[in-house]
């Protein structure tokens, strides 16, 4: 066993997201799942700062965490804005747009 | 091939088997799940685990914000986003482009499989040189962590803060709801209520005649007539308002008949 385990764990994480943003349809688990892709890079991240032995990795996981909750306050903010509207919260709505 | 130099023990090797299959087993039924709030809950599960096995690879600072950042107050705010939005808002079936959920499952394994299998052979050679030495510098992680966030990197720790209160203000104007019509007054408000079709009063109470005390029973008029009113609208639109025994009726009419009403 090695750290780079934790790389592949974080692999693995960040393809679940990735496969939740594009199979779900609600814009919450969509979110959710923007959520799982960004713990999985912090994953890596703290990984790669113990493998090199160096702290500068865990200050970027930081700072992605500090990032990550700005985004989801604005993003979910947006959601209910949406939600009021147009009483719905699935991704698909938006394609009226086209017509 | 010479073996990397690792402090991956026994131990370790333990939590990052358990606490790793419970992470993946949390991103599997957050997108298995059908409810978002077994999705939130699930996805809470991952991010617990994280935590620990943030501290087990020697980040404790950063395991317990997860715990508090993450799972304290994103997942939280998920949640009650989820009860403002409506706890039922589950997924539609139809699909706007044909076939996206098999080709988006499709692509994700194969993202899955490059990255997975990529990292897996690029990185067997890796070194474990370990954060003993760097924590030991600086006399902790806090402390080496506060001395590059406040040294080296403290250019982008203002750019968070100012980010920060971005996103509040942000959250506050989107969120906000200008009101367009003038707060009633209570004389507007008592004046609605006596209009037709009003109910100046309270309502009856329901089973008030000392035989059941249950909000399904109606109480009685003083005609012996049941009075629909008393009984909770979500129990008369389910149709679940319990009949009333007429034997009831007469011994309690038995049992006033002396009274002066």
């Amino acid at each position: 066993m090695n750290p780079a385990n934790y790389v592949v764990l974080a692999a693995i994480l960040f393809s679940l997201g990735a496969i939740g943003v594009l199979v779900r349809r609600n814009a919450i688990i969509v979110f959710m799942s923007v959520e799982l892709m960004l713990n999985a890079a912090n994953l890596a991240f703290v990984a790669f700062a113990r493998m090199n032995g160096n702290l500068d990795g865990q200050v970027v996981a930081f700072f992605v965490m500090v990032v990550a909750a700005a985004e989801v306050v604005v993003g979910l903010a947006i959601i209910v804005t949406i939600f009021r509207t147009r009483k719905s919260a699935s991704v698909d709505e938006p394609n009226l747009l086209k017509y | 091939m010479t073996e990397a130099v690792s402090d991956f023990n026994l131990g370790e090797t333990i939590v990052f088997w358990v606490c790793g299959g419970l992470a993946v087993l949390g991103a599997l039924g957050m997108i298995i799940s059908r409810k978002a709030v077994h999705s939130a809950l699930f996805i809470a599960l991952t991010m617990i685990n994280l935590a620990i096995l943030y501290v087990a690879n020697a980040a404790p600072f950063l395991g317990m914000v997860q715990v508090i950042v993450y799972t304290g107050a994103v997942m939280m705010l998920f949640l009650f986003v989820l009860m403002v939005v409506g706890v039922d808002s589950s997924d539609s079936l139809v699909e706007t482009i044909k076939g996206q959920r098999f080709a988006g499952l499709l692509l994700g394994i194969g993202l899955g499989l490059l990255l997975t299998v990529g990292i897996g052979s690029a990185l067997t050679t890796s070194g474990d040189i370990g954060l003993t030495a760097a924590n030991d510098a600086a006399g902790g992680n806090v402390q080496g962590l506060a001395q590059l966030m406040f040294d080296d990197y403290v250019v982008a720790f203002q750019a968070t803060a100012a980010l920060l209160i971005t996103a509040a203000v942000g959250a506050m104007v989107l969120a906000h709801r200008e009101r367009w019509t003038p707060r009633k007054s209570q004389p507007e408000l008592s004046e609605e209520r006596f209009r037709d079709g009003g109910h100046p009063g309270n309502r009856p109470s329901p089973g008030v005649y000392a035989r059941h005390n249950a909000v399904d029973t109606p109480a009685l008029l003083p005609d012996g007539s049941t009075s629909l009113d008393s009984v909770p609208g979500p129990l008369r639109a389910r149709d679940d308002v319990r009949d009333v025994d007429p034997a009831d009726v007469d011994e309690i009419r038995e049992l006033t008949k002396g009274v002066d009403s």
